[in-house]
């Protein structure tokens, strides 16, 4: 009989512990799925981060290390650094990277660390129960801007790849949306460019995913879905920034 | 017999622990301990090494734990405002179980304080320092020899015991230039490290290093292992040097460069046929309650000295726990103590012992 389908190799069987719906879980087999793929998984070290895949160090089979909210740029630098010939990813929320970690972000980035970062952007704080993130919309309800967020209050959602894509340290640089199964392929192609240039010691990439809240967003799944496709897509394009393959 | 070198204290710690086989460096500048990031960022690329230069001290203790946590010997150093950043480091690093070494130089504070000399981060390094319950074993060293000698030491402790190990020196000790006698061979043991993130190979079940544990029977159990361990370290880890101590009337308690003060202090006061001792604690944590059982019989009062306003003055009471008068003699704000103004201390516990 045909294998249609499995778990890749690079994720434990063990039930994950997402809410239903939650993207979370998309790219989590994403990046297994590329681990497999590239056979990598053996010479690859994850770093956790703090929010709701804190825990994912469990997940996957590869070893992986947990950091402290927003560190993981600069324990994945601590390990590449020591273990050059190893692929080194980081996992990390918008409210990890892009509030308490965005030092970290931008200097690793800036030094072409040669890792990998995994941005999951759901546009809140998932973990600590739906809190205003750098990237929260303007006018989306938050536990903290209860009002929706205002520019004038609050400031204005960053926008990470646009940032980072202006420094010369990145080697590949995409946001790509994990709504439907069109983008979920996407996603997966630039994943795997990502770990692909990170082997050959090209620099830093990231990939950037948008990604779903259910819970905190008050909405379910499939109302999630269209959130991503019609109001964080138009505030946070699609597409690729840097790509060290397509320069001189 | 090694090499005989005139160094500057700051370079000896980074020539040590080069010596221990430490080949990973991250740190952020900061007066006065940048010698040794000089010294690193000269030598590491001779050696194979990795010097890095981080954007913030937070950053730099979280490129220390990633090394350590893929095996590494590795060490970060810096003086008392940036170790106050590390502070978040360090916890995770002692709750990950990663050995690592850290260095501070102390200056005065608090804030942006000055840039002279003090010891007024004992209660942070000795105490935990960062959150939730935890030691660190804390090494003062008093001389540039010491400097050379616990550095080296540092390691072996950091791995034999996965923590955390802090150098404890302020900027006199730092910035010193004394001769320094190397060894040939240092007396490097480290163990195997099989539960390090290097990547499974496919050759066995993946490794996870984490600090988090959410079910409070298992971080309860978790804690009380660490606790049973720094029992041990208690026991079997105390070091200190008694001075002069047989027959004193009154001890001094002083440890890194006020120790150097103290001998002084010891000089001047047999010269007016005072008897005083010294009793030096090395290890801050442990403390070294042992010393204080060797000369309890003998001496009829302490006089604790610090660049500070009596931090280890409270675990010299703790120890004494009354049995004797405990006096205290401190500067702060990077002034150093005089043999002048400590002598007449000295007369006035003399003269109140007499009356
Ligand atoms: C130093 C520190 N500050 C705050 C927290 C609390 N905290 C845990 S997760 C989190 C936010 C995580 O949000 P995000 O990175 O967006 O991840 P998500 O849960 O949305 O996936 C915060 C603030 C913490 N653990 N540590
Ligand atoms: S709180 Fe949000 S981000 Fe966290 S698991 Fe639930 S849906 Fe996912
Ligand atoms: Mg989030």
């Amino acid at each position: 009989m045909a294998v249609v389908a499995q778990r890749p190799h690079a994720l434990r069987d063990i039930p994950l512990h997402y809410c239903p719906g939650c993207t979370h879980g998309i790219s989590h087999r994403l990046v297994a799925e590329v681990l497999d793929e590239l056979g990598i998984e053996g010479e690859t070290i994850g770093i956790s981060p703090v929010g709701c895949s804190y825990n994912n160090y469990d997940y996957f089979n590869c070893d992986m290390v947990q950091a402290a909210h927003g560190r993981a740029p600069a324990v994945a630098t601590g390990v590449k650094r020591s273990l050059p010939d190893s692929v080194v990813f980081t996992y990390q929320g918008d409210g990890d990277l892009a509030a308490i970690g965005t030092a970290e972000i931008v200097h690793a980035a800036a030094r072409g660390e040669n890792i990998t970062v995994v941005f999951i952007n759901n546009t809140i704080y998932g973990m600590t129960s739906g809190q205003m993130a750098p990237t929260t919309l303007i006018s989306q309800v938050t536990t903290t801007s209860p009002y929706g967020r205002n520019a004038k209050d609050h400031g204005n959602p960053i926008r990470i790849c646009e940032m980072l894509a202006t420094l010369q340290g990145p080697a590949y640089i995409e946001r790509v949306s994990l709504h439907d199964i069109k983008h979920i392929r996407q996603a997966k192609k630039a994943l795997t460019k990502a770990f692909r240039l990170q082997r050959e010691k090209r620099g830093f990439t990231l990939v950037e995913m948008l990604s779903t809240c259910p819970t905190n967003w008050g909405l379910d799944p499939v109302e999630s879905m269209n959130r991503v496709k019609n109001e964080v897509i138009p505030y946070y394009p699609l597409g690729v920034f840097v790509d060290c393959e397509k320069e001189g | 017999m090694g090499e005989k070198l005139l160094m500057k204290g700051n370079e000896v710690i980074a020539e040590a622990a080069l010596r221990a086989g430490c080949r990973h460096y991250f740190g952020y500048p900061i007066t006065p301990q940048t010698e040794i990031a000089h010294y690193m960022a000269r030598r590491m690329p001779q050696v194979g090494g990795v010097f890095m230069q981080a954007e913030s001290e937070v950053a730099a203790i979280n490129m220390v734990y990633g090394a350590a946590a893929a095996g590494k010997r590795v060490m970060t150093s810096s003086s008392s405002p940036g170790i106050s950043l590390k502070q978040e480091g360090i916890s995770y690093a002692v709750g990950a179980r990663l050995p690592a070494v850290v260095v501070n130089i102390m200056r005065a504070g608090p804030g942006l304080g000055g840039i002279q000399p003090a010891q007024g981060d004992y209660f942070q390094a000795v105490k935990g320092g960062g959150h939730g319950d935890y030691k660190l074993i804390t090494l003062a060293p008093s001389s540039v020899q010491e400097l050379y000698e616990m550095t080296v030491e540092a390691f072996n402790l950091a791995d034999k015991y996965r923590g955390v190990v802090m150098i404890l020196g302020d900027g006199m000790l730092g910035q010193m230039m004394e001769v320094v006698q190397f060894r040939d061979e240092e007396p490097i043991s480290e163990p195997a490290k099989p539960w390090a993130a290097t990547g499974t190979g496919m050759k066995r079940e993946h490794n996870t290093i984490t600090s988090i544990h959410l079910d409070p029977s298992v971080l309860e159990h978790w804690n009380d292992e660490r606790q049973n361990q720094y029992r041990v370290i208690e026991e079997m880890e105390q070091r200190f040097e008694l001075y002069n101590t047989d027959g004193a009337d009154v001890i001094l308690v002083a440890y890194g460069s006020v120790a150097r003060i103290a001998r002084n202090v010891i000089k001047a006061a047999e010269r007016e046929g005072i008897r005083l001792g010294l009793l030096r604690p090395i290890t801050l944590w442990p403390f070294p309650t042992h010393a204080f059982e060797h000369v309890m019989p003998q001496a009829k009062a302490f006089l604790v000295l610090e660049m500070s306003a009596g931090q280890m003055l409270e675990d010299v009471r703790l120890t004494v726990e009354g049995r004797r008068p405990v006096f205290f003699h401190g500067r702060m704000g990077g002034m150093i103590p005089t043999v002048k103004d400590i002598m007449r201390e000295v007369h006035e516990i003399i003269g109140t012992r007499e009356e």
